[in-house]
């Protein structure tokens, strides 16, 4: 199966109902995707394909193949996602398990509305889980980001 | 080679000194120490002038922690007391955890651990003193190199300087290897601090934003399997028998053993590994576990309230004081146990070969570990090594005074010989144990003619923690549990009371528990400051003039009262809004908390909280107020939700959909203010946790009347009373 990830192809031989979270932890060793619920609950295994969030977790590799994956090694390119940028800026980071999904999330929520208000953030943003609880800094850093992007700073 | 073998070799510098507290603090510097770094690390021109750094000649500082990084900011706040001292270049520090070894032993508990919000207060003079000790020999070597005295160097951003010759610490690293550890070192003046309470950047920020950071889960190598385990289905569980015919048929299985807590499935990857546990048909014999149930428990609790217990704190004659005619009040209160349910799933890799164990895992106790699996093994300690990786959250739980989780790993790649990293799922983790014990007071508090408790008779039942454990030593189940009875027995509020009684009962079932972010201070200090916000009400009285009245110390009343200010606390506030106020030492550190509440069509919003902590000096501010942040989220995600319940012996809930987390959408606005404060250090990580739940409680009596005496939050609690 060809699989096309950070615009890397990849050919991978697997069960084509496997999960795409394990094809990228477990065979081809992309660990910045992580695991936390195994079942759509917690959003650390998002990632894009397509372009779109989806839950890596549960959703097969077989969706995946020919189609565009980008994952947190991903996201920036040449330079650091703006969401990267104002991530580190702000100290969101507590454990830091849970910010790659977080990241995901905020980037197709940041290209689809370049001026999120505080409630689109609560909509986007709530199927991620952060057990410490770096929610408000969560949601002054996609603020930030918003800015950055809009000065420019998007790849 | 091992750490620990060459550590017990080298002659250690000891020095000591006394904290204000009383805690004695010790600190260990290694001379000339060499092989407390990976392999890898290109050390062989380092300058190492004890354990907790490296400078190499690019000018790189390597900071070596004592203590271990899960979220609390100790990544940063360890390296800003080095380069405090050190005065070395911010951008050059990089940082990794230490092994086991003695030099890394807790200044104050003894072992390797990290926990109890103490890294920083407790490692204050030890990481200051390392990077003066640098300093002082690079100062030595600068002087010589440059021609010129020690006296008439100063050093500043990495560089010894003399007039307008300099020397960078990379250049001198090498000479000053050869130098000497100086026995004393003059510590900076406060005044003179450029880090040391400046709000600085997380130096893993970075790393945790681009995906590099590397958790246990993260951990590869070349040849490793996946292993995952089936695990009985109550607590105590043993394999009777098992069949592993349909198991085996997964492509990519490599291996199925029984190991002492279940049985493991070793293959090429997790999907393999977790596809063949679903198809084991294992028989087990249950044992006593299979007869716990959450609603027995609790009328067991109940029963046990009434009973005589251990006594924590006595005075005067309580009963006899309650039995005259006074006003009183009764009340039970029930806490639920709790999972930890840190975002990474515990987990833990194992290499083993001829006489030596590698371990990879995110630990809180890697000392600990360490010793267990080497027990296990037959293995001398410094056989195991064990390398820590980032935590992907903690909140306890990886402090296993079991190893419960390293254990299990070692015991898999023992049976199957293979290398293998152990994973557990999010099930596993949520019902494999260790939790916040449940707990039951019972509570009869008498006021006096002034409106102020005069008589408090306070029952506790729930599991001890340290009953089951020998690691601190072996349990005296004569005495009471402290981390059962914290934030009562100390209670500031109860220190004039002349009549009291706390007796603690401490059940012993088999479900295993174990320390949760903020520990006993989770139930106690809930139970004292919704009681004494209910005692406020009963005398008339505003909950903060009240709490003014009772509380001596001035910590508390500045943490109150500052809290208070910022939230505009007896100011109008929109319609249906409430505010409820909260306030608890735990951890040498007082938070109070203001809560903001509304509720609207039978549901609670919390609108915001407002946190005041005075825990003396903050070494980064920025990283207190992020810990008051969590720890806001973290108790509210308790009151709302938290709850583990068995049903023949059997834990119901599963996974995140019935094990709930506040979410972004239900996330109040946090503000946060730190008392400016020159008093005894404290903690950060936990002490904010205890007021949140009382604070919102209290806002929830104000606006219905109803007091909230069983978590987590029900419904009908929200209904006016």
């Amino acid at each position: 199966m060809k699989l096309t990830i950070n615009n890397h192809s990849y050919t991978v031989d697997v069960d084509p109902a496997m999960p795409l979270l394990w094809v990228l932890r477990d065979v081809l060793h992309l660990t910045g995707t992580k695991f936390g619920c195994g079942m759509a609950q917690c959003g650390a295994c998002t990632v894009h394909l397509n372009g779109e969030a989806v839950r890596s977790c549960v959703t097969p590799v077989k969706r995946a193949e020919g189609q565009k994956v980008i994952t947190i090694e991903g996201i920036g390119q040449q330079h650091l996602h703006p969401l990267q940028q104002a991530w580190a800026a702000m100290d969101v980071p507590q454990c830091g398990y849970c910010q790659s999904g977080q990241i995901m999330s905020a980037a197709v929520l940041l290209r689809e509305n370049p001026h999120p208000t505080d409630e689109d953030i609560d909509a986007a943003m709530s199927g991620n889980i952060c057990r410490c609880g770096t929610y408000p800094r969560i949601r002054q850093a996609i603020h930030h980001a918003a800015q950055l992007q809009n000065k420019g700073g998007v790849q | 080679m091992s750490e620990t073998t060459s550590y017990s070799r080298r002659n250690f510098l000891k020095t000591g000194g006394l904290l204000s507290g009383g805690l004695v603090l010790s600190f260990f510097i290694p001379a000339g120490a060499k092989r407390f770094v990976p392999d890898a690390d290109p050390l062989s021109n380092a300058f190492q002038p004890n354990a907790y750094l490296n400078i190499l000649p690019d000018n790189t500082v390597q900071v070596i922690l004592a203590h271990v990084e899960m979220g609390q900011g100790i990544w940063t706040t360890l390296p800003m007391l080095i380069a405090e001292e050190l005065d070395c270049d911010w951008s050059k520090v990089t940082v990794q955890h230490a092994p086991p070894g003695k030099p890394y032993l807790h200044t104050a508990f003894g072992l390797q651990i990290t926990g109890g919000s103490s890294t920083t207060y407790s490692e204050f003079d030890r990481y200051r003193n390392a990077g003066a000790t640098a300093r002082a020999m690079l100062v030595e070597a600068g002087a010589k190199k440059l021609g010129v005295s020690p006296a008439s160097c100063r050093t500043e951003n990495g560089y010894v300087i003399a007039g307008d010759k300099r020397a960078s610490y990379g250049q001198l690293a090498n000479a000053a290897a050869a130098l000497p550890v100086p026995q004393k070192v003059q510590l900076k003046d406060k005044a003179n601090w450029k880090l040391i309470g400046k709000e600085k950047n997380r130096l893993d920020g970075k790393a945790k934003s681009d995906g590099s950071a590397i958790f246990g889960l993260d951990v590869h190598f070349p040849g490793m399997l996946i292993a995952v385990v089936a695990h009985g289905p109550v607590f105590g569980a043993k394999v009777r028998s098992f069949d592993a015919s349909a198991a085996k048929a997964v492509k990519g299985v490599r291996d199925i053993v029984q190991i002492p807590t279940g049985v493991a499935v070793v293959a090429d990857h997790f999907w393999a590994a977790k596809q063949a546990r679903d198809l084991l048909q294992i028989q087990w014999n249950l044992g006593p576990g299979e007869a716990i149930d959450s609603n027995s428990l609790l009328e067991d609790y109940r029963r046990l309230a009434n009973e005589k217990g251990l006594v924590a704190e006595q005075t005067g004659n309580a009963a006899q004081a309650l039995a005259g005619n006074v006003t009183s009040i009764q009340a039970e209160y029930t806490f639920p146990y709790l999972a930890h349910a840190p975002m990474e799933p515990l987990n833990c890799t194992v290499k083993i070969s001829d006489d030596h164990c590698e371990i990879w895992t995110g630990t809180q106790l890697p000392g600990g570990d360490q010793q267990a699996a080497a027990k296990l093994l037959g293995l001398p300690a410094e056989k195991v090594k064990v390398n820590t990786t980032f935590l992907g959250g903690a909140f306890g739980r990886r402090a296993s005074p079991t190893a419960d989780f390293v254990l299990e790993a070692v015991e898999i790649a023992r049976a199957s010989g293979k290398f293998i990293k152990m994973v557990w799922t999010r099930e596993d983790d949520m019902r494999s144990g260790y939790y916040r014990a449940a707990f039951l007071h019972k509570v009869h508090v008498g006021l006096g003619a002034n409106g102020f408790p005069a008589a408090w008779q306070h029952s506790i039942v729930g599991q001890s923690i340290m009953n089951q454990y020998t690691l601190f030593g072996p349990p005296d189940k004569s005495k009471p549990d402290e981390s059962s009875v914290e934030g009562i027995k100390d209670s500031a509020y109860l220190a004039d009371v002349p009549d009291k009684l706390i007796q603690l009962q401490s059940p012993e079932l088999p479900v295993p528990v174990l320390w949760w972010r903020s520990v006993g201070n989770t139930h106690t200090g809930y139970v004292m400051e919704t009681m004494i916000d209910e005692l406020a009400f009963a005398a008339g009285k505003d909950p903060v003039a009240y709490r003014n009245s009772l509380l001596k110390s001035k910590r508390h009343l500045a943490a109150l009262n500052l809290a208070a200010e910022k939230a505009g606390w007896g100011k109008p506030l929109p319609a249906g809004h409430y505010h409820g106020v909260a306030v608890h030492e735990s951890f040498r550190s007082y938070v109070a908390q203001v809560a903001e509440i509304s509720i609207q069509n039978g549901q609670l919003r919390v609108h915001k909280v407002t946190c005041a902590i005075d825990c003396g000096l903050a070494v980064n501010p920025d990283g207190v107020k992020s810990q008051m942040e969590g720890c806001v989220i973290f108790a509210l995600t308790a009151f709302l939700y938290g709850e583990i319940s068995l049903e023949k012996g059997r834990v119901k809930q599963r996974n995140f959909h019935d094990y709930k987390m506040v979410r972004m959408n239900e996330a109040p606005a946090i503000e946060v203010h730190i008392v400016d404060s020159n008093e005894q250090m404290g903690g950060a990580g936990e002490p904010g946790v205890p007021p949140v739940a009382p604070a919102i409680a209290n806002a929830i009596f104000a606006a219905t009347g109803k007091r909230v005496r069983q978590l987590p939050l029900q419904p009908s609690d929200l209904v006016k009373a």
